[in-house]
């Protein structure tokens, strides 16, 4: 207000002052440009939106092609964000606008939505798209130009090996996704026999492969362990080589629609393992629960950083409500976790502007890889190691249990229940 | 046992797929258009099972009395008002004029239906028939019993009916057809008809055995193509065959092998066929006379 006030007694003094204002506020301008920008060529134009009291962060987001069900979730979980901080006060107290594009599940498409957002749409901030696969080409396009890339759903291992400095995952990575299933499969049966597939994505099979190594080293055999593509539609094949096997317990590093699929399949062949864990498909809430019919539900085991209802405080539940309202659902527990990974990335990217004070890029990068950076999301707490990962995070692992999604594992983490132990046969338990 | 449960998913799976790729091949065979539009059309067919199967409380099954109309009608509109008009370069402009229809069909459903996974379900449908340590799925039985009937019925109107007499006289020669006095328009139009029609029974089948979207549209379209290229463009019959091919080849390299081997195998083997046979297992060597 002072500097409003100053600038309109300069300018109520005459012409010639009026020039030397505007040369003044020119070269102040130039000077602070790179401060408010990311630090490049691009951005080192002072953020317009910004300066009208608008912060804008852009995601590109699968509405179509092969994670379109999982890229709506996404979107929904961002917009029930910008809807939350702008009934909170925004970012630094500007309102809060995201700027969505479409990649049509494609790397190549994701790379140029990126692209644009930064140089044409000229967004204040980035967030992660669905998936390892489409996260990856995010995260090199926003280092190229030093833009922070914040993501909640890109945790597969390859994000990381590349080394950058400039992409934070809020959620539990990959690598440490299937360790609570692993310990306590371990814990609990004796060594015998597992059945794997996985899909091959860079998300998907390292936590297959993280489970069975760790179950290998225990002294477990593996049944069969099927890789598909990404493309398969017919899961008949890999569900038979499954049942084929009779092993009790099975763990597959799927994603909608294939997990879904499975299931089906094993319930259509009457195979019925004591314990089945997926990766992704589990997680989708109501998805789910159509795809594969509630009777189907209940025992089945997924890892993951949130789960509906999650008692994760008071922003947690305004996220639920907000979501509720907006996509219809008739309960929360059919929520999808998807939005509340979107909604933690765009949560801890508000809580470090906020903290930093400053729209610039390079500042927010240095400042969450600081040590004492730590944040609250409404997946629990947050703090970035050197490589980008969560350090912070609890490799949760949730059940199905009644038409609700539980937190069964770590058994010993606050608010988690009891494992169903076997899993009930399917179509035979209350729902 | 492994291998037999393989060919027998894929004998079952295939003939799913035959019943899907017949409305792109009749298309075909009869306009020389490629159906682009078909992947999505047999998604339309099975939203339309799922919508009216869970409003209305019915059997799928019986939901074709009323999918099959509605569809045929659809495919018989498209013709008239998309595909009629054409006068120049016929074969590149109804490629794209399907693929834009294709491509607002997938923007309405994603519109209305969003981008969760559906699934049509039947209280049959999570149970098999076993047979010995063989499995039958319920609803892959259904399917090749549907697709077998549906695919008779195409063969008997084809070659015992007076339309078909005509389809087929405009596969063979679209001039001649016109000079013997067949109105080729009408026939176009409810070959169309037919081929969309057929895909509503393909939707309905698909979508009781994989849970979809609109995107799935992508993949469906992406086989279909494939299957009907190994059959011969224009050939009903070879694409059934293929299909089954594709199937089998596929779910038995999966389950002795591998899920990912199993679509690289099959595509050395069409690569090799194509190689002696260009015109695919059951197509014409020759262009259509015009």
């Amino acid at each position: 207000m002072k500097s409003r006030q100053l600038i309109g007694r300069l300018w109520a003094t005459g012409p010639r002052r009026r020039g030397a204002v505007l040369a003044t506020a020119a070269a102040v301008a130039a000077m602070a440009a790179p401060a408010l920008g990311a630090g490049t060529a691009a951005a080192h134009v002072v953020r317009r939106d910004a300066l009208h009291g608008v912060v804008t962060i852009g995601a590109s987001v699968s509405l179509s092609g092969d994670f379109s069900a999982t890229g709506k979730t996404t979107e929904q979980g961002y917009q029930a964000f910008q809807t939350w901080a702008n009934e909170h006060g925004g970012i630094l107290g500007h309102k809060v606008v995201f700027k969505f594009l479409s990649d049509g599940s494609s790397p190549t498409q994701v790379t140029t939505d990126y692209q644009k957002l930064i140089t044409v749409t000229h967004v204040n901030f980035l967030v992660g798209p669905y998936s390892t696969l489409l996260t990856k080409p995010a995260s090199e396009v926003a280092n190229r130009y030093h833009m922070a890339l914040v993501e909640g759903i890109g945790g597969g291992p390859s994000v990381f090996e590349a080394g950058l400095h400039n992409v934070f995952d809020v959620s539990a990575s990959a690598v440490y996704q299937g360790i609570s299933f692993a310990k306590w499969v371990a814990k609990v049966y004796k060594p015998q026999p597992v059945a794997y597939a996985a899909i091959t994505t860079p998300f998907n099979e390292p936590i297959v492969t993280g489970i069975k190594n760790y179950l290998d080293s225990k002294g477990f055999t593996t049944a069969v362990y099927k890789v598909y593509p990404l493309e398969t539609a017919d899961f008949t094949p890999i569900a038979s080589a499954i049942a084929a096997t009779h092993a009790k317990i099975v763990a597959i590093g799927s994603q909608p629609p294939d997990g879904e699929g499975l299931i089906k399949d094993f319930v259509s062949s009457g195979y019925n393992p004591t314990v089945l864990f997926e990766v992704s498909g589990p997680d989708q809430g109501t998805g789910f629960v159509k795809a594969v019919g509630k009777q189907n539900t209940t025992g089945v085991m997924w890892p993951n950083t949130w789960y509906p209802g999650a008692n994760e405080g008071v922003v947690n539940t305004e996220m639920e409500k907000i979501l509720e309202k907006e996509i219809h659902v008739k309960s929360v527990s059919l929520l999808s976790a998807n939005m509340a990974e979107a909604f933690s990335a765009a949560q801890t990217l508000r809580e470090a502007v906020d903290h930093i004070k400053s729209l610039t890029n390079a500042k927010l990068i240095a400042y969450m890889h600081s040590s004492k950076a730590k944040f609250t999301s409404v997946q629990g707490p947050v703090c970035f190691k050197s490589t980008g990962q969560n350090a912070c995070a609890t490799p949760f692992v949730f059940q199905w249990q009644h038409s609700k999604q539980l937190q069964v594992l770590p058994s010993t983490a606050a608010g988690s229940s009891k494992v169903m132990n076997p899993k009930p046969k399917w179509g035979q338990s209350k729902y | 046992m492994l291998v037999l449960q393989g060919i027998v998913d894929g004998i079952l799976a295939g003939a799913l797929y035959a019943l899907m790729g017949s409305g792109l091949t009749l298309v075909f065979g009869v306009m020389e258009v490629i159906n682009f539009a078909q992947g999505i059309i047999v998604v339309l067919g099975a939203y339309f099972t799922y919508t009216f199967a869970s409003h209305l409380g019915v059997d799928p099954f019986v939901t074709l009395l009323l999918t099959i109309p509605i569809m045929f009608t659809l495919g018989y509109a498209v013709y008239m008002l998309l595909l009629r008009p054409i006068k120049r370069d016929r074969v590149i402009m109804s490629l794209l004029v399907m693929y834009a229809t294709a491509v607002v069909i997938e923007g309405v459903l994603d519109l209305i239906f969003g981008g969760t996974l559906v699934e049509v379900t039947a209280s049959y449908g999570t149970s098999s028939v076993h047979l010995g340590s063989l499995d039958f799925p319920n609803v892959y039985l259904l399917a090749f019993g549907l697709s077998a009937v549906l695919l008779a019925a195409l063969y008997w109107i084809l070659y015992h009916t007076k339309f078909g007499r005509s389809l087929r006289a405009t596969t063979q020669n679209l001039t001649a057809a016109k000079l013997v006095g067949i109105n080729v328009d009408h026939v176009s139009a409810l070959t169309l008809g037919i081929g969309v029609g057929l895909g509503a029974a393909g939707g309905m089948l698909f979508g009781m055995t994989t849970p979809f979207n609109a995107a799935s549209s992508y993949d469906l379209i992406s086989r279909l193509l494939v299957i009907v290229i190994l059959g011969g463009f224009g050939s009903v019959w070879g694409a059934g065959v293929a299909a089954i091919v594709m199937l089998v080849i596929e779910d038995v390299v999966a389950v002795v092998w591998s899920p990912v081997w199993g679509q690289t195998i099959f595509y050395l083997v069409l690569a090799l066929v194509l190689m002696f046979r260009p015109q695919g297992l059951f197509g014409r060597r020759l262009a259509r006379a015009q």
